[in-house]
């Protein structure tokens, strides 16, 4: 069973020299889709912390009627088959979509590989951000009020902070789910070199006819995921000697 | 008068009916005692603004905090409480130094460190600063609490059962140096805490809260003496009687003020409060013989007799008051009414000595 999990991993550094690999990276093509990916990664993720951080902690805290409902719809693009996230999209903001009439509307632009990003990754987020602030003990919260911290101060200076591992966790999650979008992405975004063919379209898109050059990006994906994963188990790791958890203070 | 806090509250906590009227006298601690549940920390909440009433007023040093009629509610951060967490609620993401400059954005980021350090020299825990909370123990952790809660220079210390979280042995030491600091700092204070002994030890004044109303207030010893209710009787246990201690051929003794003398097998030396539960007490008419291997034997006069149950509470002046249960035939065979010059005996080991 372990074999058969790492084996492709193996195949694909296998399949490429050092040096193949090293000049398929510098292939035009090839460095587009990888900045092209860094940064709409980048602004989705900017999109998605600052939007889903404060969201997050309204769900975590507040009680109001239809809450887990909301939470549920929240976490919906978690399960959702992406070309269904995709069609979705398409039929909400696409170029012929519901709220085109009142000018929202994005197609095949780099903004819509955003929009698309952002939709299936945030619930990543938002999830072990809720998890996080609802750990964060209301006293704390409470001490910090009594010795002058306004709300928003005492949010800054003692909830972020004490939720802090569980935000990065969320974060890294997030990242590693916007890296690897394919569905979304290709449904509403389409894959054009430059403007919305990201890493993983590139792939699709050069296994064909330049074998090589998937190998490459691929590889790249492997070494940013594990990095990803390994400093998602570092946080862990931290949280759970330092004891930095919140609720065990 | 003038810096006193002056409370009163009236709203609905779930199934709880808060009202609650009270005032603080500058450097006076009064002790909210009363079983969980009864609203004592509510108090302290609204004091601080962390809760909200229906109908109520807070001043407290010449400062409107609360009036619902006139409109005022001022944020939790504009009123100046030094609050002590029931569990302390250390900031775990910040060492013992960074907890008690918390309060310090006025202070210059470069003074910081040392006012702090000034403050947790005052407990004894300058060593300990750059210490995360987690890795304190108990008695530790209570005062970077106390420290962080005075950084703020208060203007009214809540403490919400600052003792219950440390263990027998640190709790003795704790209570004193409280009552040092209580006396130094010399503003109101309102303590919350579900053990008669403890709002004995540390209030002047103890206030008994049950079902969110302050069933009788007044001085521990007047409180077990002449409970107004059968509840503050059972609740108030223990008679605390006052002295001073020293030690005596394995034995402590207790030079009581006012006079009178008793033994305890508890260790203790200086200033104590020797603790006797009123069932321990036995009455005997006066001038009897001593008799048997009861050690302390108090002259005392009945002040007040009172029925609790099946029981009768008979509240003593020894001269301090004092309070012995006895059935309702012991009080007809020694004929036990207001006035009557009796022995109260009581039992060495049945003796708890506290330090005050």
């Amino acid at each position: 069973m372990l074999f058969f999990l790492v084996l492709p991993i193996i195949a694909i550094f296998v399949g490429t020299s050092p040096r193949e690999l090293i000049a398929s990276l510098g292939e035009p093509v090839v460095r587009e889709a990888l900045w092209l990916s860094a940064k709409t990664t980048m602004m989705a993720l900017a999109l998605i912390l600052a939007a889903g951080t404060p969201a997050a902690y309204f769900l975590a805290t507040r009680r109001f009627r239809g809450r887990s409902a909301v939470i549920t719809l929240v976490e919906l693009p978690l399960v959702l088959p992406p070309a269904v996230a995709g069609i979705g999209l398409l039929a909400a903001i696409g170029p012929s979509g519901i709220l085109a009439p009142i000018g929202v509307s994005f197609s095949l632009s780099t903004a819509a590989v955003v929009v698309a990003l952002t939709y299936v990754a945030s619930p990543f987020y938002v999830r072990q951000a809720m998890a996080s602030f609802g750990a964060v003990d209301r006293t704390v919260v409470d001490a910090a009020r009594t010795l002058g911290a306004s709300e928003a101060e005492a949010f800054v200076r003692v909830v972020i902070p004490t939720a802090m591992p569980g935000l990065v966790a969320g974060t890294a999650l997030a990242l590693g789910r916007a890296l690897g979008e394919f569905g979304a992405t290709i449904m509403f975004a389409g894959s054009f070199v430059g403007v919305t063919q990201t890493v993983p379209l590139a792939i699709y898109d050069r296994f064909s006819v330049q074998f090589p050059d998937a190998l490459a990006l691929s590889a790249v994906l492997v070494v940013v995921s594990a990095a990803i994963l390994l400093s998602v188990k570092f946080v862990r790791g931290a949280e759970a000697v330092g004891g930095v958890g919140g609720a065990r203070v | 008068m003038s810096a006193e806090l002056a409370f009163e509250a009236r709203t609905t906590l779930g199934a709880l009916q808060l009202e609650v009227a009270l005032q603080v006298a500058p450097g006076e601690c009064v002790a909210l005692a009363g079983p969980s549940g009864a609203g004592k920390s509510s108090i302290l909440r609204i004091v601080a603004g962390l809760l909200h009433p229906r109908e109520g007023r807070v001043r407290c040093a010449q400062e409107t905090w609360l009036d619902t009629d006139g409109g005022v509610d001022l944020a939790p951060d504009r009123r100046r409480c030094g609050y002590v967490f029931q569990e302390y609620a250390l900031f775990a993401h910040l060492t013992a130094w960074q907890n008690v400059a918390f309060s310090m954005r006025q202070v210059p980021r470069r003074a910081r460190r040392e006012r702090a350090l000034e403050l947790l020299e005052r407990f004894g825990m300058a060593a300990l600063c750059d210490a995360r909370p987690q890795t304190l123990s108990g008695g530790e952790r209570q005062r970077v609490a106390l420290a962080r809660a005075l950084a703020r220079t208060p203007r009214v210390l809540l403490l919400d059962e600052p003792l219950s979280a440390l263990d027998a042995r640190t709790r003795a030491a704790a209570s004193r140096e409280l009552q040092a600091i209580l006396a130094e700092v010399g503003v109101p204070a309102l303590l919350v805490t579900h053990d008669f002994v403890e709002a004995a030890a540390l209030g002047h004044r103890v206030g008994v809260i049950d079902g969110g109303r302050v069933v009788q207030e007044g001085t521990a010893a007047e409180l077990a003496a002449a409970p107004a209710t059968a509840f503050v009787a059972d609740f108030t246990g223990a008679v605390v009687l006052t002295g001073a201690a020293w030690r005596d051929d394995g034995v402590t003794r207790v030079t009581l003020d006012g006079g009178g003398e008793l033994t305890s097998t508890d260790h203790a030396e200086g200033a104590v409060a020797a603790s006797i539960f009123p069932w321990e007490v036995t009455i005997e008419p006066a001038g009897e013989a001593a008799h048997g291997s009861t050690r302390n034997r108090l002259a005392a006069e009945v002040v007040s007799v009172t029925e609790i149950g099946g029981r009768v509470r008979v509240g003593l002046l020894t001269p301090q008051p004092l309070a012995a249960e006895v059935t309702r035939e012991s009080l007809a065979e020694l004929g036990l009414v207001p006035g009557r010059r009796v022995i109260a005996s009581f039992k060495a080991t049945a003796t708890r000595i506290t330090p005050r």
